[in-house]
């Protein structure tokens, strides 16, 4: 298979204690749909469930639904967690109730782009396949490197 | 054994997997998942060493409780010490070639245990109830050095076997809505059980179920009436019925028997897990004293060379300048009627089978 045509990967999580998981259930279909695979994990994960998931699936994006809040505390967490895993090449990028400070303060982190409510599912896809098309376009010119940090 | 030089990357990557890195095991899964340049040399080099690790296959109808029983056997192999991978496969869609991979939710109180590794697996196209690289992948979690390999087909309906050429061991599992006698009497699913498990037994109709099962696998040994109280007082088997009838699975005839159990749990609470887990064991020593162990080992050795073979073969038809040629120019002949599709094939054959000779 070409490196082009690689499917994506998706792990969608729902970290925290609310229970609102419409949102990451809309997503997780939307990109479904987009030919991605995306693996569904439900509610309630913890960052060290969820890099435990995206390091055994291998995937090449994290995508986060959180509307409780603790943004500013799960995705650093998540990213410090998979850093330490040896897999800080996964993409995370995520929605919910997210101030645009507070999204332009997680992107200076290391974090995606992130999508406030109302946002067209289209637009997260459009993000995720651009992202992966340009990655695919750096590793055709050094291959994608195996090793830990 | 032969050495192949591998590509760089992928050198490096089996330095790591054979060091026991998580992150290099599931990369090397995507690696031979997506059948990316040299994932063959891969497997090849990482197979080196194949440990037999215990493996078990779980199939039954979407919504059986597949998920949640594997969960809960998962644990309890953990509770013995064994480290335990998981391959979980659901399907990709034939419109936009994605998938929802959803059974990680049923296996949630896993999630951390660094002694268990789950993989979710979408089908790719493959209709047999595996994704097309399944099975090796499992080879790969084998080498990896996991004491038991789980794995977990999609929801099937009656005809997608494949799982009996990866596992040992198949449960089979069941809902009470799964349907009457004469379901448990057809071919197919209902022939490939070495356990049968009636999950959600909780249920009205759970009974009835185990019932039309043990019934139908005393039909297929011979022995319909075992279970069955003489009907208006006679009893068929003191009016010189034959016992004796033919056992479903060669090998068999010979040496220790076994008994399909029908086994019924409740997999969310817990119930019957045990007894399952008695069976799962039951099953691999009987494995082992029959010789059927061996014999299955041999057969999916000799089914997975058969893959690599036929899949080299494809290529090497498909990707032939010759016969790219041969075909291209012959099918406007097949349509104004000079050729058949037969004749056109024959000639393609002895192309491939000259130039393979030269």
């Amino acid at each position: 298979m070409p490196e082009g045509d690689r499917k994506i990967r998706v792990l969608v999580a729902k970290p925290g204690l609310d229970g609102h998981d419409r949102g990451a259930k809309v997503i997780a279909s939307a990109f479904r749909d987009a030919g991605f695979e995306v693996i569904y994990t439900g509610l309630h994960q913890t960052p060290e469930m969820i890099v435990s998931a995206a390091v055994q699936e291998d995937v090449d994006v994290v995508a986060m639904s959180v509307l409780s809040g603790a943004h500013m505390t799960l995705f650093p967490r998540v990213k410090e967690l998979l850093t330490e895993a040896g897999a800080d090449d996964i993409l995370i990028t995520g929605g919910g109730i997210i101030s645009e400070d507070d999204m332009e303060a997680l992107h200076g982190q290391g974090i995606g782009r992130l999508f406030g409510p109302g946002t067209p599912t289209g637009e997260a896809i459009a993000y995720i396949r651009d992202w992966a098309a340009e990655r695919s376009g750096r590793a055709n010119q050094a291959s994608r490197s195996w090793e830990a940090p | 054994m032969s050495t192949i030089e591998l590509k760089p990357e992928n050198q490096a990557l089996l330095e790591r997997f054979r060091a026991g890195k998580k992150v290099a095991l599931a990369r090397a899964i995507s690696l031979v998942e997506d059948e990316r340049p040299g994932f063959q040399d891969f497997l090849h080099a990482a197979l080196e060493t194949p440990r037999f690790s215990k493996r078990i296959g779980f199939t039954g109808p979407p919504g059986a409780g597949k998920s949640t029983l594997v969960s809960a056997l998962t644990r309890a192999f953990r509770d013995q010490d064994d480290e335990v991978a998981v391959v979980a496969v659901d399907p990709t869609s034939p419109y936009s070639g994605g998938a929802l991979l959803g059974d990680r939710i049923r296996m949630n109180d896993l999630a951390t245990d660094p002694g268990i590794f789950i993989r979710s697996m979408a089908t790719r196209g493959s209709l047999g109830g595996l994704a097309t690289t399944t099975k090796e992948v499992l080879d790969l979690m084998d080498a990896f050095g996991f004491q038991r390999v789980l794995v977990e087909t999609v929801g099937v309906g009656q005809t997608e076997l494949e799982i009996t050429g990866a596992a040992d061991t198949v449960v089979v599992i069941l809902v009470p809505e799964s349907g009457d006698a004469i379901q448990a009497m057809k071919a197919g699913l209902m022939e490939i059980a070495d356990i049968f498990v009636v999950n959600k037994s909780d249920r009205p109709g759970a009974d009835r179920l185990v019932k039309d099962l043990r019934l139908a696998l005393h039909l297929r040994e011979g022995e319909a009436l075992k279970d069955v109280p003489a009907h208006h007082g006679v009893d068929l088997k003191r009016m010189g019925v034959p016992e004796s009838g033919t056992s479903q699975d060669e090998g068999q005839s010979k040496g220790p028997e076994w008994e399909i159990p029908v086994l019924q749990t409740v997999a969310h609470s817990g119930e019957g897990v045990q007894e399952l887990l008695e069976a799962v064991s039951r099953h691999r020593a009987f494995l082992e004293e029959s010789g059927l162990l061996l014999e299955r080992r041999e057969a999916r050795a000799a089914g997975r060379v058969r893959d690599v073979v036929e899949r080299e073969l494809r290529r090497v038809a498909w990707d032939h300048a010759g016969v790219k040629g041969t075909l291209a120019e012959g099918v406007a002949g097949i349509v104004s009627g000079a050729e058949t599709p037969y004749s056109l094939a024959s000639s393609i054959l002895s192309e491939l089978l000259d130039s393979g000779t030269k």
